[in-house]
Parts: structure tokens; sequence; C-alpha cells
């Protein structure tokens, strides 16, 4: 009888060590979410804000226009060249998984991974600023390409892992060749998760400064051209937030309001999408 | 081109036939005559190397790269195991599997999938997936909802689907490995009843654990063990069914069919 109540009582203070561990863990969360939207709050509330693009302190009416825009050019134009070259690459690594090439893909791909970004803007400055001598969106989306494509090889390499071997064998079975049928069977089921994967890498992309810092450089006007420099949401938080100017700080926390919940929208359309893709790999 | 042999002929001819994983041996000197529009039941335990066999037909092991094959198959005087026509002789050897592995699309483009991606006529296409569903013993059941996923079949229907698929691309000769091992009593029964039916025109080589069903639906039966000493597969005996089942030529074959191991 003893012994039990001293194992119910461990148990329990051992519980609440967990519970509030956990809590500890979604701390900062909660501080981040917090912070961004209780002062990024005031300026988002304007409509300007979303309307118009840099003023210059004093004059009243500043918004993120520029930079809105100017993330959805450099990061769509960084996801025509990552996904569709990613995906090719994630379907060859997980359908030829013993080819040595294969191996050497994947390895690259780790190291991309985990490779500074600043170290990949400083690689794109070199590749694409220099040689043209001026900043460009073109520059800053190479480099968020670069930044994609490992997530984009790994996730699609996992998605297509996860389809049963059984319907690539039917599809091999019926005397179809063997591209065809990881492009053409094997790719079309793993749809979801590979949708997840380039969500997720542009995301990630979105959210990225250090490789648009001597790409893409940043823009005060209001720019469609990617042959010129961009403005960029994360270059807006970096760039107001270091002036001395209160209300171009506060437009630099609604910019980071607009982008965090822009990520977060994202992250959770990408979740639903890897949901119904693990649902329908149960069923075949 | 259907060849011109008479039911009853030697359609597949296998001599000698090893089998290795790396450096595993898996089969060993397997040699017998499976006859054109017959039925063959590959019997024996598990691990006897039954299915390893009936992948070499088709050629399915190629996925495997440390797999190697020695010896002959001869598909209608071809060699099955050094031809270069693998997608030719996937067509005319077509296989079904234990799981149905439906695509996940609709019924009616499931079986149209190979026709298609094979640059067919949609209008023959649209014929070649009626005929295939009829053949298969599954139109009657589906014909008001070709546009249904795969998916939303039984399981039955689904193993049917997948005989349907295969009989898309015209095969002669048509491999299954354990077709019935995952469907319950009444679904078996149909599969068994399709395969009479099949007989009269294809091939037919099934792999089954199921003794019972073995002396049910084949004309000739091959019983397979693995060898105690080199761990690889050899064919013990192989007979019309009714003699093996009935006049046991080994001992083993005896002990195996009366139950006594296995």
């Amino acid at each position: 009888m003893n012994r039990n109540v001293r194992r119910q009582f461990a148990s329990s203070i051992w519980l609440g060590v967990m519970y509030l561990l956990t809590v500890l863990a979604l701390i900062p969360l909660g501080l981040v979410l917090w912070f961004t939207v209780s002062k990024g709050l005031p300026s988002v509330l304007h409509p300007e804000f979303f309307t118009n693009s840099f003023r210059p302190f004093g004059i009243p009416g500043g918004g993120i226009a520029h930079a809105i825009v100017g993330t959805a050019i450099l990061v769509g134009l960084a996801s025509l060249m990552a996904i569709p070259i990613g995906i090719l690459g994630g379907v060859y690594v997980a359908e030829y998984a013993v080819d040595p090439w294969a191996s050497w893909v994947r390895l690259a791909s780790d190291v991309l991974v985990g490779t500074p970004s600043i170290a990949i803007g400083l690689f794109a400055y070199a590749l694409v600023v220099v040689p043209v001598h001026h900043f460009s969106g073109i520059a800053g989306s190479i480099a968020l390409a670069i930044l994609m494509l490992p997530i984009v090889i790994r996730t699609t390499e996992g998605a297509v892992a996860l389809i049963p071997n059984g319907l690539r064998e039917s599809g091999l079975a019926l005397g179809l060749p063997r591209w065809r049928v990881s492009l053409q069977l094997i790719l079309p089921t793993a749809a979801p998760g590979v949708i997840t994967g380039a969500l997720l890498a542009v995301a990630r992309a979105s959210g990225e400064t250090a490789p648009l810092l001597f790409t893409s450089l940043g823009n005060t006007l209001f720019k469609v051209d990617p042959t010129q420099a961009m403005q960029a949401l994360p270059l807006t938080i970096y760039q107001y937030a270091l002036l001395p100017y209160k209300s171009l700080q506060d437009q630099a926390w609604g910019a980071a309001l607009v982008l965090v919940v822009m990520v977060l929208g994202i992250n959770l359309l990408s979740r639903w999408v890897l949901r119904r893709q693990i649902r329908l790999a149960g069923q075949l | 081109m259907r060849a011109v042999l008479g039911a009853g002929d030697t359609k597949l001819k296998v001599e000698q036939l090893s089998f290795y994983y790396g450096k595993n041996q898996a089969l060993k000197d397997v040699s017998f005559e499976i006859p054109e529009r017959r039925i063959t039941a590959i019997i024996g335990p598990s691990g006897c190397g039954k299915s390893t066999l009936l992948r070499v037909f088709n050629r399915m092991y190629d996925l495997i790269p440390s797999a190697r094959a020695g010896g002959k198959v001869l598909l209608d005087g071809e060699d099955v195991v050094t031809t270069r026509k693998l997608l030719e002789l996937r067509q005319k050897v077509g296989m079904v599997f234990q799981r149905p592995s439906p695509f996940p699309m609709s019924i009616r483009d499931n079986v149209a999938f190979a026709p298609r991606l094979l640059g067919w006529s949609s209008s023959r296409v649209k014929e070649v997936v009626r005929q295939s569903l009829e053949r298969a013993a599954l139109w009657d059941e589906v014909n008001d909802r070709l546009e249904a996923p795969a998916t939303s079949l039984s399981g039955g229907q689904q193993q049917r689907l997948a005989i349907a698929r295969c009989l898309a691309v015209s095969p002669e000769v048509i491999l299954m490995d354990e077709p019935c091992s995952a469907l319950d009593p009444v679904a078996t029964l149909k599969i068994e009843d399709l395969m009479a039916e099949l007989m009269r025109d294809y091939t037919i080589v099934i792999v089954t654990h199921n003794m019972q069903q073995a002396a049910r639906v084949s004309d000739y039966t091959a019983f397979m063990l693995m060898n105690p000493e080199g761990r690889y597969g050899e064919l013990i005996e192989f007979a019309p069914t009714a003699n093996l089942f009935n006049q046991p030529q080994d001992q083993r074959t005896e002990a195996y069919i009366t139950g006594r191991f296995g």
C-alpha cells in the first residue's frame, strides 16, 4: 500500500515536470507571436500599409506594397527554378536509390541544407551580381532557389518512398518503361506529399533575409522588373528596424506580422495537404 | 502475335534455372515445362522459392540489383533470362500480385492507363477497357460507375480490376502470385471461376500456399521445397495435378500434401 502511494506520487511529480517543460518550450513561440501581433497590428490596420510603398520619415502613409510584391516575385521565380528540378531530383533519388549517382545527389542536398544561407547569398553574388555589375531580383531568386532546392529534393524523396512498392511493380508488370512508371504513376500518387515539400520550401524562402542582402539588395521603389534591385519583406524588417525613426520601426513590426501570418498560413496548408497524402497511401 | 501452339503444347520451358540474391542461391537446377492454355500451380512451403521462380518469368527481379539468374526460360523458344526486349516480354507475360494495388485513379483509368501510355487510339482504348473488364468478370458490377475511384471497390473487385488491367495489354501468359491470399472465400471462389474462364485464351501460372486451391483450379502442379543443406529452393515434383495429389512419386511431396509438414 505504502509503495503504491509512493509510486503514484513519483508518477505525478514527473508528469508535472513534463508539463512544465512543455510549457517552457512553448513560451518562446507564444512570445514571438504576441510581440509581432501587438507591435505589428497598429501598422497593419491602415489599409494604405498594403497599397503604398516606402515614404521617408515624416511623410505619413508609408506602406510595404513594394516589399510584398517583391517577395512574391522573388519567391515565385525561385520556385519556378527550384521546384521542377527538385521534384525530378527527388524522384530520381527515391526511385533509383541504389544508383551510386543517387547517393551523391543525396549527399549534396544534405550539405546544401546545412549551408549557411548567407554563404548561398555570397555565391549568388559572385555568380550573378559581379558579372553584370548590378544587383537584381534575379540574383536574389537564384539564391533563394539554391536554398529551396535541397528541401524540395528531400521531401519529394520522402513522399515517393512512402508509395507502396506494389504500385511500382504493378506498373512495371504492364510492360511500361521505368521512367514512365516513376513520372506518370508514382509521382502523381505522391503529389500531395510533393506539394507539401514545395510549400515548405516556399515558406522557408519567403522568410530568408541573408541570401537577399547582396543579391536583390532592396529598393525603396515599387518594382516588378526582376532585372532591377527589389525589395522583400524580410529586407524591409531588417532595414527599417535599424533606422532611428519610430514610424519606420513600427512598419518593420507590421511587415514582420505580415510575414509571420503568411508563413504560418503556408505551413498550415502544407500540413493539410500532407494529411491527405497519408490517408491516400493507406488505401493503396 | 499469337503463337500457333495448340492448348497443352509447351509455352514456357524452364531449363536448369538457378537464381541468386547476391551470394545466396535461391533456386537450383529447376527444369519443367509449362503448357499453353492450361493452369499450372506452383506450391510449396514458405521460403521454397516459388515466388522467386514466378518473378523470373517476367524478369520482375530486375528491380533487385544483386539478383542474377542462370539457365534458361524459353518463352515460345526465346530466352526470357537474356532477352533485351524487356518491355515486350512484360506485355506478353502479365502479372497479378497478392495485393491488388489499385492505381489512385478511376476504375476506367486503371484499365486504360497502360494502353494510353502505349499510345493506342482512344477508340481502341475504349474498346479495350470494356473488353478487359468483361473478361475479368467485373463489367456488370462497375459499368455504371467507371469514373469512381478504384479504391472504392471491395478487395475481391480490386483483384479482378488488377486482372483486367493486366488483360488490357493483351498478354499471352498471366502470372499470379498468391492472388487470393488476402480475399474472403466468396471472393476467392469468383477469382477461381474467372481463372477457369481465362484458361481458354491464356496460359496461367499461379503460386499458392493453399494446396486445396491448387488441387481445385490447376491442370499441372509443381511442388517445390527448400533444400535443408544448401538453403536453396528446388523442384521436387512436377506432374498433372490429379497425379501429383493422388499418386505422388516423391516421399516429400506425399508428406507435404498429407499435411505432415509445411
